[in-house]
């Protein structure tokens, strides 16, 4: 055969690719979107058994977004960086706290008070962010235990610092910040001077016909949410978003081919941590005062639970996953005490649910993850 | 790191022995004991009740040990600490409610408690394990979120169960059980009390002391057993295991059930103990502290022996004992609660950190 | 490069290798596994294993200057391109994307220019070009570079791997390690024919196999490697396929010979038939086996890595999944069941001494007995339950100690500090504690000094002479294989290719591990 038969025929031996199938099947698209697809259902269920007014329920969703769903895609980059759902956003949490305590300290109000928080909180949680991302450095594979253990920790820590040295070590000007006694935080730290800085710059309401309350929507802070969406698409179009997902899907690769995955992954940490602290601020703004020592506790779990009830997983997670985890995981949890009451005459029933499902549903990602590790390193 | 093969040293010498020794123990763990010891001075110097404060830690250390010996089993078999021990808590508690609604008392109460809880926690344990068995690797996490789904499923259960006792159900109505139930006039302190003595001012708890000392041997016993040794064989590396005729599976399955058991019974000693029984959310954190005990005492994620159990419950409540009075004096009230968050959650961020030598990551 | 050594913990592994590449040819680099080929390569791509383990000695000049290569960035810089093993894509990439890892093109924007170049966006239809230009030039013209990797065939998987590396411009020298291991006959000839064509554009190629047929048929020169040694270098002419294998086999200098051998008791009884194994041991598979081991004998088993010599032992004694008839003294013996093997009569010592064998962080007399503890009940103290016998374990512990000579401070050392030879006698005790009939060891002086590699070998002669055990010995080494067994067979392509004395000709054992008489047959019919 002559060497140009034989180039044909060889390439012909090895079988060519199938064009790929536009896979738009009904069923495909229901597996997929399964977990979200069953909250959504649980959450209509809940919302029809609760008996609350449409246009409140709506209302009470657009305020819950607008000011949670910050948080929820902070944990984003992480997840695609190959390490997993990071609990630590906590610290992230913690350092807008302590930014507040300056701002509140200082009395500085409205939008002002608002933006400095933001700016003070980002040296904070760059430095919390670093540490937690060379902890999760020392501890690869286990990074998530390791994130809630740290979580933990942090709140140790955090407790020390305004327990004892508010007032003392660190001086307080505004003394209804202080327990009386002389130092350590109050309980409650009063943010009014500050509430809804963001909110209240444009405030749209619609109204819905036959109904006296309208939807109140804080179009600012919507905006906001938005910029960040656009910015982490952005993000994942640079060659740092391109870093981040080639060190997601496997380190080794990712080394060998250059990339220094280490600083990579510390960089993740930190970026996810900012965005938890800001995140942080803007829900406090909304709330107008801080649970000094319980508002960040739950900040990890709730967020973790949210995205995943959208459909992300340990491994993967989009913009949209997030949105739509926050939209139903808060609906459930405005729902859940009213049905509860409604269905089984138990209020108390209706809040234990939620936190069940809250802890439940971050349990079942968990052993999915790993049940799918095991499958795929048997092949 | 190869010796060479004509190492003709036949024995280490002295200094490397201590050196080897120290590196074993582990930095943090010398902190911790040098913590310990400056609690004590300053609690001598302060001039508190040293009696009173060693009745205390013993108290606290036959109260807790059990629930620190559940680690054991889990970490022996390679499953990692038993960050899930809220199961086990949970069936010790069921049975725990069940007993003061059958109206027993004293002894018979708190030993039906026990054996009953245990029984249930061995089926929660079995069905755990073969769960746990498909999660190889992730044991740790999805173990903290499966307790938590538990403690917070059991909530909807003590509010809808149709138990009657009136020591259990709030007095005005409504369904479901109290919170805090005061187990007075059940069997609170019928291991205590039992042959307990006075010593120069400490009142030592005899009974409670004598049942954790029972416990420990029977552990002791069981890790020295063909079956132990087997599940040491299979937690240290399952493949050798394999080769040595060892089914992995099932052996980390009697692993999650023994250690659901001891928990079940570590909380029935805990709760005859301080007198109370928390329901609700009460158990949800107590994995954490167990867990930080054991590392503490000196065992590490794949190791851990009677000795660390003993070891580390008895440094930790120490610690816990000393530090709040000391506290309060030094410094303000409540110190005590958060120097427990730092220390047993750093110990474990510290073992989580640790380059586990020949372990692969993954 | 010149005359390479490489040192892995006191372990020489390369000893003065020195090659000479020019332009536009193509390289081969032939030899076992454990002989230095991968070792080679990764000093040469700067991968960091090297670097953490102490570096090496020797240089590396590239158009006659000298160059230091210290990390893989280094290599690319220097136009050194690889191709390894294991395959390095990203299965949730595009073609295009893995073509283009960590030197994607991209283009500033207003983010960027504040914060930094990182932020640059990816200017994704320059890659395309760039990727459809690499992937036409390997002849597949008809591959979407848009593709996720993860679907594709392992075929064209390798052919991605290549496109990436020819898409950087700077690449002078492609090494490909063990290319067609993971291909079909076809593939591979396409694979080889694209070489052919790299080549001539001006790229040199190191190819690092064992397949001897493709050596043949794409380079000019080759290079054998044994044992860390550079043993010859050819021109493709002056050679053929036995005499590589002969090469790569070959008798060492130093007989490593049995002392006071006397003549081994066997006789023709056979003691295991081994028929139609067939052993799913991913890298090693056996496809069809049929072996007789004679009671009394010491029966090597050689060959080729990967051509299932190592799946053997492992199959029968149920670490991987199994089919196929065992029969044991006129017994059947079920398969895939570690402990009914165990239980009669035969004992493994895995080759993964490590991974398998030990129990890295046990005492050194626990990791002898409690394998005998849990099948043979053994070391047990009967109280109601039962107990370890402490005291059993000790006095036991203490004779293997002193029956092997096992170099440690006493029987409580934890096995992780041994040496490699001492580790590899804790292990041997293992297996001699259950009292076996018959012992499978495998690999049996791997990652031993040489001193320690001839105690080894007398403690099993001793076993098999003093004992009247029978050893089925599974070694890389030919050499030692020669040594002291009485039948050699060797595998080839999962099948028994054929069973030497040991005294046979080098070039009759090169023929049998190069397949020859498959071949042969195949050509035949």
């Amino acid at each position: 055969m002559t060497s140009a038969q034989e180039t044909r025929t060889t390439q012909n031996a090895v079988p060519p690719i199938p064009p790929t199938k536009k896979k738009f099947e009904l069923a495909y698209a229901l597996r997929s979107n399964a977990v979200p697809l069953f909250f959504l259902v649980i959450c209509v269920i809940g919302a029809y058994y609760s008996g609350l007014s449409l246009p409140f329920l709506l209302n009470e969703i657009v305020v819950r977004m607008a000011r949670n769903s910050f948080l929820v895609i902070s944990l984003i980059i992480p997840i695609l960086a190959g390490m997993g759902l990071n609990f630590g956003i906590v610290l992230g949490a913690m350092a807008g706290q302590f930014a507040y305590f300056a701002t509140v300290n200082w009395q500085i109000a409205g939008l002002w008070g608002f933006t400095l928080t933001c700016l003070l909180s980002f040296p904070l949680a760059v430095f919390f962010g670093w540490l937690t991302g060379k902890l999760f450095n020392s501890a690869k594979g286990k990074e998530m235990i390791t994130g809630i253990i740290l979580g933990f920790f942090a709140n140790g820590v955090y407790q020390l610092i305004n327990l004892y040295f508010m007032g003392n070590l660190i001086p307080i000007r505004v003394p209804e910040m202080l327990i009386p006694g002389g130092y350590g935080l109050r309980n409650t730290v009063d943010l009014k001077i500050m509430h809804y800085a963001l909110d209240n710059l444009w405030k749209v309401r619609i109204s819905i016909p036959g109904s006296i309350m309208p939807i109140v929507v804080p179009v600012v802070t919507i905006a906001v949410i938005a910029l960040l969406c656009v910015g982490m698409h952005f993000l994942f179009k640079t060659k740092l978003g391109q870093e981040f997902r080639a060190t997601g899907q496997n380190r080794h690769i990712a080394e060998v081919s250059g990339i220094q995955v280490d600083k990579i992954r510390i960089l993740a940490i930190i970026f996810s941590t900012v965005l938890a602290a800001w995140g942080q601020i803007i829900f406090l703004q909304n709330i107008g005062n801080m649970n000094t020592y319980g508002a960040h506790v739950q900040v990890g779990t709730f967020a973790v639970a949210a995205i995943l009830i959208g459909g992300a997983s340990v491994s993967k997670a989009t913009i949209g996953q997030a949105l739509m985890g926050t939209l139903l995981f808060h609906t459930m949890f405005i729902v859940s005490p009213l049905a509860g009451k409604n269905l089984l005459g138990n209020v108390q029933v209706g809040e234990y649910f939620r936190v069940f499902v809250t802890y439940g549903v971050i349990g079942v990602a968990l052993a999915l993850h790993a049940w799918q590790g095991k499958a795929k390193r048997k092949t | 790191m190869a010796d060479l093969e004509n190492n003709g040293l036949p024995r280490e010498s002295m200094g490397e022995r201590i050196r080897e020794v120290v590196k074993d123990f582990g930095i943090p763990r010398f902190i911790i004991l040098g913590f310990l010891i400056l609690l004590i001075v300053a609690a001598k110097v302060l001039g508190l009740s040293m009696p009173q404060l060693l009745g205390s830690i013993l108290t606290r250390f036959g109260m807790n040990g059990i629930l620190v010996l559940a680690m054991i089993p889990a970490i022996q078999s390679g499953t990692g600490p038993n960050f899930v021990l809220p199961l086990g808590i949970t069936c010790g508690i069921v049975a725990m409610t069940l007993s003061i609604e059958l109206d027993m008392t004293g002894l018979s109460a708190f030993l039906f408690s026990a054996g009953f809880g245990a029984l249930l926690a061995g089926i929660a344990g079995y069905f755990y394990g073969v769960f746990q068995n498909k999660v190889k690797g992730q044991e740790m996490t999805v173990g903290t979120y499966v307790g938590f789904s538990v403690v917070s499923l059991m909530c909807i259960f003590w509010t809808l169960v149709p138990f009657k006792s009136p020591e259990m159900i709030w007095p005005y109505g409504g369904s479901g059980l109290r919170v805090t139930i005061t187990l007075e006039k059940r069997f609170a302190g019928v291991l205590d009390n039992l042959f307990s003595f006075d010593v120069m001012g400490v009142t030592v708890p005899t009974g409670l002391l004598l049942f954790f000392a029972l416990f420990c041997v029977l552990t002791w016993l069981y890790m020295r057993s063909k079956s132990g040794i087997a599940m040491m064989m299979v937690g240290s590396n399952p493949r050798f295991a394999e080769s040595a005729g060892l089914n992995v599976n099932r052996l980390r399955v009697l692993g999650s059930v023994l250690s659901q058991m001891l928990a079940a019974v570590g909380i029935v000693v805990y709760a005859e103990s301080y007198g109370f029984l928390q329901l609700y959310m009460g158990p949800l954190f107590m994995a954490f502290f167990a867990v930080a005990s054991i590392l503490i005492g000196g065992a590490s994620l794949k190791r851990a022996t009677v000795t660390h159990a003993v070891i580390g419950t008895f440094l930790f409540q120490s610690i816990l004992v000393v530090s709040m009075p000391v506290a309060n004096l030094v410094v303000a009230d409540n110190l005590a609660d958060v120097v427990r968050i730092i220390i047993s959650n750093g110990i474990i961020l510290y073992a989580l950190t640790r380059k586990e030598a020949g372990v692969d990551v993954r | 490069m010149r005359d390479i050594q490489k040192e892995y913990f006191g372990n020489r592994v390369l000893k003065g290798v020195s090659i000479r590449v020019e332009p536009g040819k193509i390289y081969s680099i032939v030899g076992e596994n454990g002989a230095g080929k991968s070792t080679l390569m990764n000093i040469l791509f700067g991968m960091p294993v090297i670097h953490n383990t102490g570096g090496f000695s020797g240089e590396i000049l590239m158009d006659g200057n000298p160059v230091r290569i210290s990390s893989p960035q280094d290599a690319v810089d220097l136009g050194i391109g690889m191709v390894h093993q294991e395959f390095m894509l990203l299965p949730g990439f595009s073609i295009a994307e893995n073509i283009k890892l960590n030197r994607e093109i991209t283009f500033p924007n207003m983010v960027s220019r504040l914060f930094g170049s990182r932020l640059q966006s990816l200017d994704i239809p320059a890659m395309r070009r760039d990727s459809r230009k690499a992937l036409d030039r390997l002849g597949l013209s008809t591959l979407d570079e848009m593709l996720p990797v993860a679907g594709l065939p392992v075929g064209y998987m390798q052919f991605v791997e290549i496109a990436r590396e020819i898409d950087k411009e700077k690449t002078k020298i492609l090494v490909l390690d063990e290319p067609t291991a993971v291909l079909t006959e076809s593939e591979a000839e396409v694979l080889l024919a694209t070489m052919r064509r790299l080549a001539g554009e001006g790229i040199s190629i190191l190819f690092i196999t064992h397949r001897l047929d493709e050596v043949l048929a794409v380079s000019e020169d080759i290079t054998v490697l044994r044992d860390g040694e550079q043993v010859a270098t050819l021109k493709t002419g002056e050679a053929s396929v036995s005499r590589l294998a002969e090469l790569m086999v070959g008798r060492k200098l130093e007989a490593v010979g049995c002392d006071a051998c006397a003549p081994s008791p066997k006789g023709d009884k056979t003691l295991l038939k081994i028929e139609d194994l067939r052993v799913d041991m991913p890298g090693e598979r056996v496809r069809g086996l049929d072996l007789d081991v004679y009671e009394g004998e010491i029966l090597g088993v050689g060959g080729l890595a990967g051509h299932g010599k190592i799946g053997i032992a492992n199959g029968v004694l149920g670490m991987y999944p199994a089919e196929g008839k065992l029969i044991l003294d006129g017994k059947e013996l079920p398969l895939n069941n570690a402990l009914e093997a165990l239980r009669s009569g035969m004992a493994f010592v895995s080759e993964d001494r490590r991974g398998v064998g030990l129990l890295l962080d046990e005492s050194i007399e626990t990791n002898m007995t409690v394998t005998a503890m849990q099948c043979q009940e053994k070391f047990l103290r009967r109280m109601g339950i039962s107990l370890a016998d402490g005291g059993a374990i000790r006095r036991h512990a203490l004779k293997m100690i002193r029956d092997l000579d096992i170099r440690c401070t006493g029987p409580e050392q934890i096995v992780r500090r041994l040496s490699g030879g001492n580790q590899q006698k804790v292990c041997i005790a293992k297996a001699i504690t259950l009292e076996p009939r018959l012992i499978f060891v495998s690999e049996p002086t791997r990652g031993i000094d040489v001193g320690a590699k001839k105690i080894v070998l007398d403690l099993l002669v001793r076993l098999n002479r003093e004992m009247g055990v029978t050893v089925v010995i599974t070694s890389s080494e030919l050499a030692e294989l020669r040594s002291i067994c009485d039948r050699i067979a060797i595998i080839y392509n999962g099948k028994l290719e054929g069973v030497l004395p040991p005294d046979a000709s080098d070039v009759d054992f090169g023929l049998l591990m190069a397949g020859e008489m498959s071949h042969s047959r195949k050509e035949a019919s």
